[in-house]
């Protein structure tokens, strides 16, 4: 289910368990943006929930704000007082940043629910799209996007891809330990225009 | 909602003009302090993205625009006086209760408990 009442947000975010796993993925996720080092960066978190994936962010020494459809769990994420402003925000409506605003952008298990259809309206072609395309736009060049994922199957895994090379991103799918049932995990690494190191001249070194 | 989100944010609702929906205009009914660390490398940092006008405007109508440094001169990042000031409404002045308008549509957004609520009804996506 896409939302989630009071009580069931606190709950998850009290489970030790599911705290270990929030923070396992979102290191791993501020692993793979390849930021520079010694920087304090400014990060969006797509589906902040209550904010387990914000307080990694914040240790590492970074500035970030947080968008999720379910005000339950902001509103668990206010009481913790997290260091991330928030924002309530569907991001298959769109990513409301002016360009260039953000140095990278996590989501860890968020993105796939752009994949259901919860109204008659929703499209969800075309809400991959809008978000995929205002996150290109939001992202400073150069920068990138690390989304992990649970897809539901291979289709849906390509139209998420699918969607976000149209919308003018390059790279793809990064799967940690695919041969383990219980470890395999999913992070569609995004990049922003040109994102490899530059080359070394000819004769240099 | 801090004063650095909200000089990077921008209306979404549907048919705005390019560039449009920017900057939301902010009625605030409660805005509070709260102490952040300071960085300078992170403000100095932020420095090419803010838009000075917006966040001029924004800080006056919350009462702290004359604890806006002046814009921003060559040197800045090494101006210790001029980082902490942005430095507190940047990061430490933050709008709890309000409303923010979309200058182009007129669409409001309600802010509470801090959070901008940017939901689009489904026919202004
Ligand atoms: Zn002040």
């Amino acid at each position: 289910e896409l939302f989630y009442d009071a009580a069931e947000a606190r709950k998850y975010t009290q489970n030790s368990r599911m705290i270990e796993i929030q923070t396992q993925m979102s290191q791993r996720a501020v692993e793979l943006l390849g930021l520079a080092e010694d920087q304090p960066c400014f990060l969006l978190d797509v589906g902040c929930g209550s904010g387990l994936s914000g307080d990694y962010i914040s240790e590492e020494g970074h500035y970030w704000v947080g968008m999720d459809i379910s005000s339950a769990m902001l509103d668990v994420a206010v009481e913790r007082e997290v260091e991330g402003d928030l924002l309530l925000a569907d991001v298959g409506h769109g990513i409301p940043f002016r360009p260039g605003t953000f140095d990278g952008c996590i989501s860890i298990s968020a993105v796939q629910w752009l994949c259901n259809a919860d109204k008659k309206t929703h499209s969800p072609p075309k809400r991959l799209y809008r978000f995929f395309s205002t996150l290109y736009s939001a992202l400073a060049r150069g920068s990138r996007a690390v989304l992990q994922l649970y897809p539901e199957n291979s289709e849906q895994l390509e139209l998420i891809t699918a969607q976000a090379m149209k919308a003018g991103f390059t790279g793809g799918m990064v799967v940690d330990y695919p041969n383990s049932a219980k470890a395999k995990k999913f992070f569609l690494c995004l990049f922003v225009g040109a994102s490899g190191v530059l080359p070394k001249g000819l004769g240099a070194e | 909602m801090k004063l650095l989100t909200h000089n990077l944010l921008t209306s979404h609702v549907r048919g705005l003009r390019p560039g449009g929906g920017y900057p939301l205009g902010i009625q605030a009914t409660e805005v509070k302090l709260s102490p952040v660390d300071f960085n300078a490398q992170f403000v100095a940092r932020m420095v090419p993205k803010v838009q000075w006008a917006a966040l001029l405007q924004a800080a006056q109508s919350l009462g702290h625009g004359s604890d806006l440094p002046p814009e921003p001169a060559p040197g800045y990042e090494s101006d210790e006086d001029f980082l902490r000031r942005l430095h507190h409404v940047l990061l430490e002045v933050e709008v709890v209760e309000g409303i923010l308008r979309c200058p182009d549509s007129g669409h409001e957004f309600p802010i509470t408990k801090g959070i901008p609520n940017m939901l689009l009804a489904e026919e202004e996506t």
